[in-house]
């Protein structure tokens, strides 16, 4: 052993006896090194979106530095030749000259930009991954509530913040976010009146109200709710897909040191650096060119971020359909598209665990994750309730479709009112086909034929003439089971050589 | 080393590349190599569970590890590129952006080829434990309901508990009202009889001044153009177009039409206008908000004819001065933007 080495050695031990007399967490840390993560690319996308969360912070705080919550009427004399003499609010100009003037100013607010875009689409894709394989089962349900809820903050927090920069874009996402809590019934008038300080656009109260919201309350939400989230993980244990030594009360993985702290580690320095180069490298939000907000201006052809695209696709798919009884307009049209909808979807969502107790009447505790093909139903039901979903989303790009393609909007949306009730209802039959059929046949969707090719000779014992070798081995042990009609569990033929079942 | 020192950036790439290559045909090949019937390491069905995956290997690969530390030193150089173009070039977007995700990148890529190749690499095994315990839970029931020991009106506490809490919830959460003020007129406008009609910049419009053909937009004079109601559509139509219902005959001097900006589906801006240029196949004259596309007819008192709004667009009465400005001849005689429980709704 070279002298360095031993002398870092040395050093290192007299450090780690230090820490131990004052704190004592031997124990623990030796657990914490020895925690296993199961090896799945699908397992990453939780973590980009905690890593984007990081970033969000991060640049965050600096935009922080810069943002003026005020609504103050300014007369523009900034460096931007095109809005010279322009009247805007001051929120407007500070963001401007932070865009514009500040060295790195623009590179953090698009990365800022870029990262909440990217928070909330691995979100999604987690979600995706979490219903798809049964992972909100117990004992992870309470879990899976606490993601559902953060995805709500998510959304909110996205819009609070790109409604803080009072360009034109975003006063009038404004506008829609006050129709929408005004047409709440009974209550929304009232509602609508506390939050904003006053009728729309508000008193001057409403921009610091705003910004708080935006850096202070949902983000330590977020960061609480985050903490219960990997803590509750911890506890329980990662989820696991069926493998070979795989079962219901272990984990098979790679443990968090060395090498999966490396990895992990490397994925939020790969997360960040791409958020950089987007940031750096493609424009979003130009506020520049959106100008100041005023009510009496709009702008033609605005898209919102990704993440508001299926409740503007909600308000304009929506009939005018208005509930007016003795003169009291009890439900006003943007209720429908702005409150109800998303309710209902997130309704659906954190229901959905009870849903499928009540049908299965399983109540045990999952550790293993089912594929996707193993339970044709649930993920029938979930995609054709995906499909509802981005049907909503896409009618929000209709009027770029019109400008693109020169499909008539009216049309579109005629289509779209019929194809969001029919169209789910083909994908339910489609992917539960395909269920049914991966199932029988033992395919990968995405990887090379697995399965056994046999014959059967004419003593009826069946030969195998060629496996593939990694075929999945399923827990003998501890099969799980299910007792709906349609939806029982049978042993996939997929675990066994093709024509052995019967 | 320094990002612009060309030869050893090209070798540590080659490296990469070759490792990748080598790495991914290895796995190919392993996929493709052919099971002989009968024989294999595959478990049986019934023994699936009794494999053991525990595997540890320790890859001692000088290699990589050059690969992991030119990958540092490049990430360095990227990183210190940053502070250069920051100082040098007072910060050009692009290329801060190349510089910093330049930088994280690599430092990423060295981490994930440090996980991969440099340090040992194991499959472990971890048990999960009961998180029922049903002893433990029975136990923690009785301390807890031990603490109530003797009691004896439980009831009563816990009624009186409740009632005290609730009233201390309401206390802290009522000053929450002064948040806003309390709801009463909610959409005021400044429009009432009288009040000229100005443009953006403040100088009033003739009623000369409105062309068939296109829209202005109109705001109140001497007032606040930032409130809600401000904005006014203009528009000047044919006799031809013209059919007001009968009470608004006069709402519309020489032909000219002013209605509410303000949507009254969710509250933005309408700021698209159809005209038709060619009569015999075109469509008569209609406002459509950019939104979600709630479309009206300026002829016909406001009249939806398309999209998610509830209410026709409300309209201004108009009259023509003696010097022929356009001012109000009246206030709105309904609620401008969105509906609300208590929105004025007009009687037509």
């Amino acid at each position: 052993v070279n002298p360095i080495d031993r002398y870092v050695h040395r050093r290192f031990v007299r450090a780690s006896r230090a820490a131990e007399q004052r704190v004592g967490l031997a124990a623990g840390i030796k657990w914490t090194l020895r925690y296993v993560f199961p090896d799945h690319w699908s397992f990453l996308l939780g973590e980009i979106a905690l890593y984007a969360f990081i970033v969000l912070v991060g640049t965050g705080i600096f935009l922080t530095l810069y943002y003026i919550p005020s609504d103050t009427q300014v007369i523009y004399h900034g460096s931007y030749p095109l809005l010279q003499g322009e009247q805007m609010s001051e929120a407007y100009r500070s963001v401007l000259d932070l865009s514009l003037n500040v060295p790195a100013g623009l590179l953090f607010r698009q990365v800022h930009h870029w990262a909440a875009d990217v928070f909330i689409a691995s979100i999604v894709l987690h979600l995706m991954r979490i219903f798809f394989t049964g992972a909100y089962r117990k004992p992870r349900d309470l879990n899976y509530f606490i993601g559902l809820t953060m995805l709500m903050l998510a959304i909110l927090e996205g819009f609070a913040g790109y409604s803080l920069v009072d360009d034109l874009l975003s006063g009038m996402g404004l506008a829609i976010a006050y129709s929408v809590a005004i047409s709440i019934p009974f209550v929304g008038g009232q509602l609508a009146t506390l939050i904003w300080g006053g009728p729309f656009p508000g008193s001057s109260t409403f921009w610091p109200r705003l910004e708080i919201v935006h850096v202070l309350l949902i983000p330590a939400a977020l960061a609480v709710l985050i903490t219960l989230h990997l803590a509750m993980i911890v506890r329980q244990h990662h989820s696991q897909f069926p493998g070979p030594g795989r079962r219901e009360r272990n984990v098979v993985g790679t443990p968090a040191w060395p090498a999966y702290a490396l990895r992990s580690i490397g994925l939020l320095l790969a997360v960040a650096g791409v958020l950089f180069l987007l940031g750096g490298l493609i424009q979003i939000n130009p506020i520049w060119q959106w100008g100041p907000y005023h009510p009496y201006l709009s702008e033609n052809g605005a898209q919102p971020d990704w993440y508001i695209g299926w409740l503007i696709g909600a308000l304009r798919l929506m009939p005018n359909w208005e509930l007016v009884i003795a003169g009291r307009t009890v439900i006003p049209n943007p209720f429908w598209g702005g409150v109800a909808f998303p309710l209902f979807v997130f309704a659906v969502m954190f229901a959905w665990p009870s849903i499928e107790r009540k049908f299965t009447g399983d109540l045990r505790r999952h550790d293993l994750l089912d594929r996707p093909r193993d339970r044709p139903l649930r993920t029938a039901i979930g995609a054709a309730f995906l499909s509802w979903v981005v049907i909503v989303f896409a009618v929000g790009s209709t009027d770029r479709i019109f400008y693109r393609l020169g499909v008539s909007y009216t049309l579109q949306i005629h289509v779209w009112r019929a194809g969001i009730w029919i169209i789910p209802i083909v994908v339910f039959f489609i992917a539960r086909s395909a269920c049914r059929s991966l199932q029988r046949s033992g395919a990968h969707p995405l990887r090379a034929w697995q399965g056994a090719v046999v014959r059967r000779g004419p003593d009826g014992r069946v030969e195998v003439l060629a496996d593939s070798p990694d075929r999945v081995v399923p827990p003998a042990t501890e099969p799980p089971v299910g007792t709906v009609p349609g939806h029982e569990f049978k042993e996939s033929p997929r675990r066994r050589p093709r024509g052995c079942a019967e | 080393m320094s990002p612009d020192d060309e030869t050893p950036i090209t070798r540590w790439g080659k490296r990469l590349g070759v490792l990748i290559a080598a790495r991914t045909a290895a796995r190919a090949a392993a996929q493709r190599t052919p099971v002989p019937p009968g024989v294999g390491g595959r478990q049986s069905d019934g023994g699936g569970s009794e494999v053991d995956p525990s595997t540890r290997t320790v890859p001692a690969s000088p290699r990589a590890e050059a690969l992991v530390a030119g990958l540092l030193l490049l990430a360095a150089g990227f990183a210190f590129a940053f502070t250069v173009i920051y100082i040098v070039l007072s910060g050009d977007t692009q290329l801060l952006g190349i510089a910093l995700g330049g930088a994280l990148c690599l430092l990423a890529a060295a981490c994930i080829v440090a996980g991969k190749f440099v340090v040992p690499q194991e499959t472990a095994v971890q048990e999960r434990g009961l998180l029922l315990d049903e002893e433990q839970t029975e136990e923690v029931v009785e301390m807890i309901e031990r603490g109530g020991q003797g009691i004896s009106r439980r009831a009563l506490l816990a009624g009186a508990g409740g009632v005290a809490g609730a009233a201390v919830v309401t206390a802290a959460a009522t000053p929450l009202a002064s948040l806003g003020p309390t709801l009463s007129s909610l959409h005021e406008t400044p429009w009432a009889r009288g009040i000229r009609l100005v443009d953006d910049e403040a100088s009033p419009y003739l009623a000369a001044d409105i062309q068939i053909g296109t829209f202005y937009t109109a705001l109140p004079e001497n007032s606040d153009p930032e409130a809600f109601g401000a904005g006014l559509l203009v528009v000047r139509l044919p006799a031809e177009f013209i059919h007001l219902p009968a009470a608004r005959r006069d709402w519309a001097p020489r032909g000219i039409l002013a209605y509410s900006k303000i949507c009254p589906h969710a509250g933005c801006a309408i700021s698209l206008y159809r005209y038709p240029t060619y009569a015999p196949t075109s469509q008569v004259p209609a406002f459509t908000c950019p939104c979600h596309y709630s479309t009206f007819l300026p002829g016909e008192g406001g009249r939806l004819i398309f999209g998610p709004a509830g209410r026709a667009l409300p309209q201004l009465p108009l009259m023509v001065d003696s010097q022929g400005y356009l001012r109000a001849a009246g206030p709105f005689y309904e609620d401008i933007g969105p509906s609300w429980w208590g929105v004025r709704r007009s009687e037509s």
